[in-house]
């Protein structure tokens, strides 16, 4: 499955989408890639005349990532199924923020798979910044339905 | 094994998932994991990959389906380790 092909399955929309590309995937692990554009929603509120991007939103995007995209992935290997109305709903987080993310900073997300099993997909993620400083790491859990 | 040895093992497992602590204090055969012990549903999954560690056998889904209280899970063990 190509990255676009991937994104097309994901159930998101602007302006809730935070996935920009895939740049690797295999059964193990998925690379991929987004930037916070400036012009976002939530920088008016997080932080007053101060935008930072808020924890939420990085959580979010680590999800998008290393539970949707690799989730939509995964399932596509398991059997021959359209994908086109998945259903997901994230089921525990653990992270750990180390750094800010800016308006406008480009981040990659590298999700390795603790398990798929059940439809419940558990991976350790972390994420980068441009110049490669980790800032989040942690474990996040989902259940996908095809 | 023993139903009882199992049940003494099982208990162990879910403890770290549960969220009624009165009800786990008491676990019995008829305990529910989500109606009597308030597993989220989501670590069901995790206490059955648990008891694929400690049992040493593999669960398939229509043995997960079916392991929602400790006598069904039990028997579910029973079945693998025989």
């Amino acid at each position: 499955m190509k990255s676009s092909q991937i994104i097309s399955k994901l159930p998101y929309q602007e302006p809730f989408l935070f996935v920009k590309s895939i740049d690797e995937i295999t059964e193990q692990h998925i690379k991929g890639s987004y930037t916070f554009k400036s012009s976002s929603w939530f920088y008016k509120g997080h932080f007053k005349n101060n935008p930072i991007t808020p924890g939420v939103i990085l959580t979010e995007c680590a999800a998008q990532i290393g539970l949707a995209s690799f989730g939509v992935y995964l399932l596509s290997q398991e059997k021959d199924l359209e994908l086109n109305n998945i259903k997901l709903a994230m089921t525990s987080t653990d992270i750990e923020f180390l750094k800010p993310v800016l308006p406008g900073e480009n981040v990659s997300v590298v999700a390795n798979k603790l398990y798929f099993r059940f439809n419940k997909l558990k991976c350790a993620v972390k994420m980068f910044n441009q110049s490669q400083d980790l800032v989040i790491q942690g474990e996040i859990a989902g259940v996908i339905l095809p | 094994m023993t139903s009882e040895a199992i049940q003494a093992r099982l208990k162990t497992i879910v403890q770290p998932y549960v969220n009624h602590h009165e009800n786990f204090e008491n676990l019995s055969l008829e305990s529910d994991f989500i109606a009597d012990l308030e597993i989220n549903s989501a670590n069901l999954v995790d206490v059955v990959l648990d008891v694929e560690d400690e049992f040493d056998i593999r669960i398939e889904n229509e043995d997960m389906e079916k392991m929602t209280n400790v006598k069904a899970t039990v028997e579910v063990i029973q079945k693998k380790l025989s």
